[in-house]
């Protein structure tokens, strides 16, 4: 079933109980709540998603809640609890689901190294994934959201995770949080794109989240091999070029990418060599979105 | 909440099970596997049962999501002996050309001598003893070599080099592992003083006869002080085990358990030991022989502190069940940090020294509160 096939009242009845046992790509998070804009805005961005039954193994125990005290009622906060420690200090109350989101990544970071995890964005076309690696201000995140628009599928905003044994990608399609400017970006660029509420004064300024298309949450239980291993560069005025860079410098800038290479090992190591191994790389500047879009499809269709 | 509450005294027992007989595991059910995997993870002990279970062959059996958190236990753990071991090659490279013996205590002499409590442990100090004549050569060697002291506090630097058995932590920037250097196994104001020379003279060495670590006798005693009288508990229940685990593999050997009992008697650490059997014994099923429990006897302490050991020491080795949590834990953990405290010091120094930690923590509290305005 999906979370969409329950109804507002039972959502919020679990979520107020044993928890909302939600399954997002491989993980089974358990979701505890009692914020009612918060429990509004996970039915909106999951409804896609399977709901699982109890009794389940959950991958994340999640609690969103309330601080008691003061702050109950005098500028009320949101508490963001993984197995009952809380990693992070509380924000404002109406930024429950922001912090939600940000807590579950933190929670997969710390903990999924069953995965060699990058710091990426993957989007998949006729069977290959196009991995996006993170810079600090690359455009990651409008890159694969102006993707996706375009009939890429989602895989991930934030985690390219790779399996050790194969090499696949395993899809993790989650809301994508746009950022500032490029809220409206993608509004120009997608009108038809679902973008919920904006939430204000975050740490990285104003967020507002992308919905993943039905079709991308339909298949995330499909994994795919790796084709294209894309650096993406955003520089205003730049002029469109698709660089091609050599294996040993295309290893060096992954291996820093990754959440947890070191933590690897030997595995690490094998599983970045296979990634390079397998996919064209390219340094990818831009400052053009459809320009940059119409190359990769390109790239895509060769 | 219902059905989640019949685990309520549940819990602990599903985790115990898990360690005691680690065959049961195949057989537990989805919510059991939830709620084991919870547990062993705040008690660092999931890497170990995902060691064993590998062990036993049967990994294949168990529900995908499990055999998916064993494997990226697993990961952690390598990472963490791996880093330990390259850390004891550094040190040996730091001291190359030089005869100081050195023996590896705990975690890493587990590790580096094979032994089953290396089985899935994380580590985040090597431990090392080195007879205090060579102390303050081996420190500076260390120093002149890169690594750092981590206690810079100049109250923290006089508290460990006056009071205590080891040197403020060493670590060398860029890498995550501290180097603890002891030159005895309880603190020099303790009620306790086992002499370290006869610990080092028995010590044997390991196939690189640069390493050493301490005779069996000597390092279930070691493992038992640093429980009873030095911890703070944190990693109480994997302590426990690494004990039972020691049992297990010494104890089948003649003579082992006599030796123990009149090694305790000479070094005066018959009440750790004395703890120690009898909590391996109620937690862990650890196979001790009837004899040596009777031997140890006359290590009791008085009926009344037993049964308050006795109660402290079954809330704080035992998590809590994570959705009902009673804090009974974290006040057992508190009133054990004042007993340890208690055993360290005579009560004059101990008020001192706790009116100086509290001073500094006020002074740390002012000083990031202004960093933060």
């Amino acid at each position: 079933m999906m979370l969409a096939g329950l109804t507002g009242d039972e959502c919020r009845q679990r979520l107020a109980n044993r928890g909302l046992l939600l399954k997002t790509g491989p993980f089974t998070v358990r979701v505890r709540s009692d914020i009612e804009g918060f429990t509004r805005l996970l039915r909106q961005f999951y409804g896609q998603f399977p709901v699982m039954e109890t009794p389940a193994v959950a991958d994340f125990h999640v609690r969103v809640l309330r601080p008691g005290g003061i702050r109950r009622w005098w500028r009320p906060q949101v508490q963001f609890l993984l197995d009952g420690q809380s990693p992070f200090q509380p924000f404002q109350l109406s930024h429950a689901f922001p912090l939600f989101e940000w807590g579950l990544n933190w929670g997969i970071a710390m903990q999924a190294h069953q995965y060699l995890m990058l710091h990426s964005a993957a989007v998949e076309r006729a069977g290959k994934v196009l991995i996006l690696p993170a810079w600090p201000g690359c455009g990651k995140s409008t890159l694969c959201a102006a993707l996706v628009s375009r009939g890429w599928r989602l895989f991930s905003d934030e985690f390219g995770l790779v399996r050790i044994d194969d090499g696949q990608l395993v899809p993790l399609p989650r809301p994508t949080p746009l950022k500032n400017k490029s809220i409206d970006v993608i509004r120009d660029f997608a009108p038809d794109a679902t973008i919920g509420p904006a939430f204000h004064g975050t740490r990285k300024g104003t967020v507002a989240h992308l919905q993943t298309p039905d079709a991308s949450a339909a298949q995330a239980h499909i994994p795919a091999l790796p084709g294209w291993l894309v650096f993406p560069r955003y520089r205003a005025g730049a002029t469109l070029q698709l660089k091609p860079i050599d294996k040993p410098q295309a290893f060096l800038k992954l291996a820093n990418n990754s959440f947890n290479y070191r933590l690897l090992g030997l595995q690490g190591f094998q599983a970045v060599t296979r990634l390079v191994r397998h996919c064209d790389r390219y340094i990818l500047s831009y400052s053009d979105l459809d320009e940059a879009i119409d190359t990769l499809n390109q790239l895509a269709d060769a | 909440m219902t059905t989640n509450s019949q685990y309520g005294h549940h819990g602990t027992e599903v985790l115990l099970t898990a360690l005691r007989e680690p065959g049961r595991m195949t057989g537990f059910g989805l919510d059991e596997w939830d709620l084991l995997l919870r547990l062993a993870r705040r008690t660092r002990l999931l890497g170990r049962l995902a060691v064993i279970m590998d062990e036993t062959g049967e990994l294949e059996q168990l529900p995908a999501s499990v055999r998916d958190r064993f494997t990226a236990a697993r990961v952690f753990v390598s990472q963490y002996q791996r880093t330990a071991r390259w850390e004891i090659n550094r040190i040996l490279a730091a001291l190359e050309g030089r005869d100081v013996p050195l023996v590896l205590l705990k975690g890493g002499a587990y590790i580096l001598a094979g032994l089953p409590p290396s089985r899935g442990r994380l580590l985040s100090d090597v431990d090392l003893l080195v007879p205090r004549g060579l102390l303050d050569s081996f420190e500076q060697t260390l120093l002149a070599h890169g690594w750092e002291s981590v206690k810079l506090e100049e109250y923290d630097q006089r508290y460990y080099r006056t009071w205590m058995h080891e040197l403020p932590p060493l670590r060398h920037p860029g890498r995550f592992i501290e180097v603890d250097i002891h030159h005895t196994i309880t603190p020099l104001t303790s009620r306790l003083s086992p002499d370290p020379e006869k610990l080092l003279a028995d010590s044997i060495p390991l196939t690189d006869s640069r390493l050493r670590v301490l005779q069996p006798v000597d390092m279930v005693l070691h493992s038992a002080v640093h429980l009873f009288h030095d911890g703070e508990f944190i990693n109480g229940l994997r302590d426990l085990v690494d004990l039972t685990d020691l049992f297990q593999h010494f104890g089948k050997h003649a003579g082992f358990w006599e030796e123990l009992v009149s090694r305790a008697r000479l070094q005066g650490l018959l009440r750790p030991l004395f703890y120690t059997l009898r909590y391996t014994n109620r937690f862990l099923d650890a196979d001790i022989p009837a004899a040596a429990m009777i031997a140890t006897d006359d290590g009791a302490p008085p009926g009344p502190v037993l049964y308050l050991m006795d109660n402290l020491i079954e809330a704080v080795m035992l998590p809590e069940h994570p959705e009902f949590p009673r804090h009974r834990r974290a006040v057992a953990q508190w009133l054990l940090y004042v007993r340890s405290h208690w055993l360290r010091m005579p009560p004059g120094m101990l008020l001192q020294h706790l009116a100086r930690k509290k001073i500094m923590s006020w002074r740390h509290r002012k000083a990031a509160a202004e960093t933060v305005a």
